[in-house]
């Protein structure tokens, strides 16, 4: 592996045929490779997002990550685009379901596909990619400390978000899950209770749970930030991608 | 965490905000979740907009829990210091 990558924003389809900005890494060469669907956390389509997209690109992968608050922020800074989307509501999960499966597509149209891809989100992202793998055709997914898979939403507030304990019977992905201890959202008894959904339903799936760790552990520029549990849960995801998008 | 959890009120006023001009603010958003840029994990995070003049028409603030706390007796203090007339 080289490392050299060419990274650009680009326009993709996404729900409802709308035109969406994405951020692609591709590794140089036209070598067959899967690809991976980066879903941003709640704060946005930001600078450590686009660090990540260029991470999976140097680890062979084709990679993609949608502007999810495009249509409610476009060409916005990505911190004033995140306070638009969760005033008004955050983002619909057909929306999501619709834009990941764009990017899905965009990322099998690429000459060096595989046809293989997978999707990982962090943060509300997580949700999201469990999300998308009960609803769209994935071959593998990461759940980073995503909330309310399972468990309660808040009622009430304008941020409109749900379970997803209904659709988990359609997860078709195998589904690794990497979470901290210290977290409330989602609580360890949450991971428990996910992982007993998963097991009953012979959902092939591999949940790590780290000490001395809450919630956005992977965030490097973020006080949130443990690097022991980062460093195990990039090699978990190498690992796991490995297994799941090579060939 | 995330939680979520987000508060909206409308509000009548002013801010100063991006290339240090003054805007009419309209509505504010009230959420305790990660800041963007204060060194907590979590803050209290206040964003004083107007939506109709774009994403960018805000000030945004992240305060600690008890910082957010101190505000709130001091903005109640300063009001009930303030004739009541002039305040109602």
């Amino acid at each position: 592996m080289s490392g050299s990558l060419c990274a650009e924003t680009v326009l993709i389809g996404g729900a409802g045929g709308d035109e969406v900005e994405a951020y692609l890494a591709r590794p140089a060469g036209d070598a067959p490779r899967g690809g991976v669907v980066v879903i941003h956390h709640m704060p946005g389509y930001d600078r450590a997002t686009k660090e990540i997209v260029r991470r999976f690109a140097e680890l062979g992968y084709d990679a993609i990550c949608p502007n999810l608050y495009w249509r409610e922020a476009p060409g916005a800074a990505p911190d004033d685009a995140a306070a638009t989307a969760r005033a008004n509501g955050g983002v619909p999960d057909e929306r999501l379901i619709g834009d990941v499966g764009g990017a899905t597509a965009y990322l099998r149209s690429l000459p060096s596909s595989n046809a293989k891809v997978g999707v990982i989100g962090y943060c509300s992202g997580g949700r999201q990619a469990v999300l998308a793998a009960c609803n769209l055709e994935l071959d593998a997914a990461v759940d980073c400390y995503g909330a309310f898979v399972v468990g309660t939403p808040p009622e009430g507030f304008p941020l409109r978000v749900t379970n997803l304990v209904e659709q988990l019977p359609r997860l078709g992905a195998p589904l690794l899950g990497l979470f901290g201890k210290e977290d409330s959202h989602p609580s360890p008894e949450q991971v428990a209770e996910l992982d007993q959904i998963l097991t009953a339903d012979n959902k092939p799936h591999e949940f790590h749970s780290y000490d001395d760790a809450g919630h956005a552990f992977f965030a490097v520029d973020r006080p949130s930030y443990r690097v022991a549990a980062a460093n195990d849960g990039w090699e978990r995801i190498t690992t796991f991608y490995g297994s799941n998008l090579g060939g | 965490m995330c939680s979520y959890a987000t508060v909206q009120t409308s509000l009548d006023g002013s801010a100063k905000g991006p290339g240090s001009s003054w805007f009419h603010v309209t509505d504010g958003t009230i959420y305790f979740d990660h800041p963007i840029h204060a060194m907590a994990e979590h803050t209290l995070n206040i964003d004083f907009a107007a939506p109709a003049n774009g994403p960018s028409a805000r000030v945004a603030v992240e305060l600690t829990a008890a910082s957010a706390r101190d505000l709130v007796a001091a903005i109640q203090a300063a009001l009930d210091a303030a004739p009541a007339e002039r305040t109602a």
